[in-house]
């Protein structure tokens, strides 16, 4: 008990509701301290894996081990999880102090530790001397703090937080981010994160788990899910990338329309191909006599202004849309011609990145 | 500039207070004439009479009979409230926690009597309770008891009938509470180590309060004006208040007395609000967000 850190195994979990598949035979393990974020689309069952862990929901199949230990059947109160809910659920007929205290009541520590070890934990978020405020006089950074500290005070071995900063403005959320991150290494705890937003799960954590439909599609480094997407399901999700469906010639090259692209990475086998291009992947051809590279020849369509950089949208002559990213730099803008005009990028065979399109 | 945004907002503030006092004016008319007036006309009754007089209170205050029957009024209304709140609780906490088409059927079961007359109801448990009735044959049968038990005219066939047809007023609130308690705060609790009970006494308990406040208010009140139960199943024995009220007026034509006796419960039970809510924080409980 108290602060021993462990692994958490998921073994071939499924949970089923009627003819629903909420999990579809899910095997993940993190290791202990590992930061690991679950990400995926609505409904892609992020929630009831949280759930499995946390002891809320029963597995129809599969097992849960933390450490050496089953906890498939332990209820929840004996878990020593500490669970941060996507609204906080604060308790509101309780003042911050109350709220934060809870564990320590619960456990019947004895009731002249508590001040200290609350404000030890309020301090630790940034809310030192907040145990009198009420629950509804707080902002909602705020409150998550209080949540954050709520599921810390008893020192739990794993953290499980659901989507605990989607309520938050975008500054505030970055801002958290970053905090997340330095108390996760300050506290040294497992922590398994649910979010739908790549960005987030790519800034905060160690692994990233990609689920669509219930099912684990990809688990890696977040440069690897980036780099070497299992899917091109995968490939949509992380970064900005443009799918373009693709045939293969042989394992160095893939047809796209008229022209061959040579890959550097291993080309999968099969029919159903598709080219990921990230935006910030493709350079304008600057002419440079390295033939080398994969050349495409498009028209420019659109040239947006997003601040620290433009996105230039072009068509290829069979009508397929890409995109690229220059930094808004004045060599760019010298660079970029005209909507309507023509321009070749470079994409390096290094980053031509050829998936299986992903199942429907 | 500064000055004159707080003074247009509050004559903002001001008109709209005076659109919400039209758009209610139908419903305050309504709650004048109906509750306002007969009140306030019972009220004149009781210290008018060819001329202004305070008889009706002074016998109140001194003839033994109304001290008993206010003081057994109270007490079956305490009794009945608790009961009812006993066993209303379990029902809507069931309801609130089973799946949907289930706690339909709770709530179904529970409305349906509804659906029957009061009087069909207070003759319902008299058919079961009587001396020859259902629960003493059967007992007798079962040879449980030799000679049939008094379950009815007396206190505990009013206490019984009464808990039976108030229990909705009980329920129904509370499940109107109990159902907005956000399961999660629930999960919370558990994941912070809070055992099923620990979680339900810190947590669900206070959260459910309102319920019960509001639960028990009504069963209260409605107990104490309560009529049919008492007559029919009270055996002359259980005089209610509202039984003094009906003998005033049916047996000896006294309105006067019948009138003092209705404000002299109308006042305590204010007095009563008055002083639970000096103790109770009854504007949080029921704010609480
Ligand atoms: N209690 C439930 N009953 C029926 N279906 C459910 C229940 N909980 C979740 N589901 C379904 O399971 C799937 C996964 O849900 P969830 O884990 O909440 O997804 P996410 O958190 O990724 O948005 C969804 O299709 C959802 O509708
Ligand atoms: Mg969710």
């Amino acid at each position: 008990m108290g602060s021993g850190v462990e692994s958490v195994e998921i073994k071939s979990a499924s949970k089923h509701y009627g003819a629903v598949v909420a999990l579809d035979n899910v095997t993940l393990s993190v290791a202990p301290r590992e930061f690991v974020s679950l990400l995926g689309p609505s409904g892609s069952g992020k929630t009831t894996l949280l759930g499995l862990l946390g002891g809320f929901i029963q597995p129809t199949s599969g097992s849960i081990h933390f450490g050496e230990r089953d906890v498939t059947l332990e209820p929840p109160h004996k878990r020593n999880i500490g669970v941060v809910f996507q609204n906080y659920a604060l308790f509101p007929h309780m003042s911050v102090g109350e709220n934060v205290a809870f564990p320590l009541r619960a456990r019947r520590l004895p009731k002249a530790d508590w001040p200290a070890k609350v404000r030890g934990a309020l301090a630790m978020v940034g809310l030192a001397g907040y145990e009198e405020r009420g629950v509804a006089q707080l902002s909602g950074g705020q409150r998550q703090r209080v949540a954050l500290a709520r599921a810390m005070i008893f020192e739990p071995r794993l953290i499980l937080m659901d989507e605990p900063l989607s309520a938050l403005d975008k500054q505030l959320r970055e801002s958290m981010q970053i905090e997340l991150r330095q108390l996760h290494k300050r506290i040294g705890a497992t922590i398994i994160y649910v979010t739908h937003d790549q960005r987030e799960a790519l800034t905060m954590s160690d692994r990233v788990a990609i689920l669509k439909d219930g099912r684990l599609i990809q688990i890696d480094k977040p440069a690897q899910l980036h780099d070497h997407p299992a899917d091109s399901f995968v490939a949509s999700f992380i970064g900005e990338a443009s799918l373009l469906p693709v045939r293969r010639i042989d394992s160095g090259s893939v047809a796209l329309g008229p022209a061959t692209l040579r890959s550097a990475r291993a080309i999968p086998n099969g029919d159903a191909l598709m080219l990921a291009v990230h935006s910030e992947k493709l350079l304008i051809d600057d002419g440079a006599d390295n033939a080398a590279l994969n050349r495409l020849t498009g028209t420019v369509t659109d040239v947006v202004y997003q601040g620290e950089s433009l996105r230039i949208f072009i068509a290829l002559p069979d009508g397929t849309a890409l995109s690229l990213r220059q930094p808004s730099h004045h060599e760019a803008y010298r660079r970029i011609p005209p909507v309507g005009g023509p321009l070749t990028v470079t994409l390096h065979p290094e980053d031509t990145i050829i998936v299986p399109k992903a199942a429907e | 500039m500064t000055h004159s945004t707080p003074d247009l907002s509050l004559r903002h503030h001001r008109r709209e207070q005076g659109l919400m006092l039209a758009l209610a004016s139908p419903a305050l008319l309504v709650i004048l004439l109906l509750i306002v007036l007969p009140v306030g006309w019972l009220a004149w009754q009781s210290i008018y009479h060819d001329g202004f007089t305070l008889e009706n209170y002074r016998r109140i205050f001194s003839e033994a009979i109304y001290w008993r029957s206010f003081s057994l009024t109270f007490q079956i209304s305490l009794l009945v409230t608790v009961l009812a709140l006993l066993l209303g609780y379990p029902i809507a906490y069931a309801a609130s926690v089973v799946p949907k088409g289930w706690s339909v059927l709770i709530l179904a079961l529970v409305i349906l009597p509804f659906w029957t007359s009061v009087l069909v109801r207070a003759y319902a448990w008299l058919a079961l309770l009587q001396r020859t009735g259902v629960v003493n044959q059967f007992l007798q049968y079962l040879g449980v008891i030799d000679e049939p038990l008094a379950l009815v005219h007396n206190t505990f066939g009013t206490v019984v009938a009464t808990v039976h047809i108030l229990l909705p007023f009980m329920v129904l609130p509370l499940y109107a509470t109990m159902q907005k308690i956000p399961h999660d705060l629930m999960q919370a609790g558990a994941s912070l180590g809070g055992s099923p009970s620990h979680t339900f006494w810190r947590i669900f308990l206070p959260l459910s309060l309102p319920g019960v406040l509001a639960g028990t208010t009504l069963v209260f009140v409605l107990c104490l004006g309560f009529y049919i139960t008492p007559e029919l199943l009270g055996g002359g024995r259980t005089v209610m208040v509202s039984l003094l009220v009906s003998r005033n007026v049916e047996l000896y034509d006294q309105w006067g007395a019948a009138s003092a006796v209705g404000v002299v419960l109308l006042l305590s039970v204010l007095v009563i609000f008055l002083i639970v809510g000096r103790f109770i924080p009854l504007d949080r409980i029921l704010g609480q967000k």
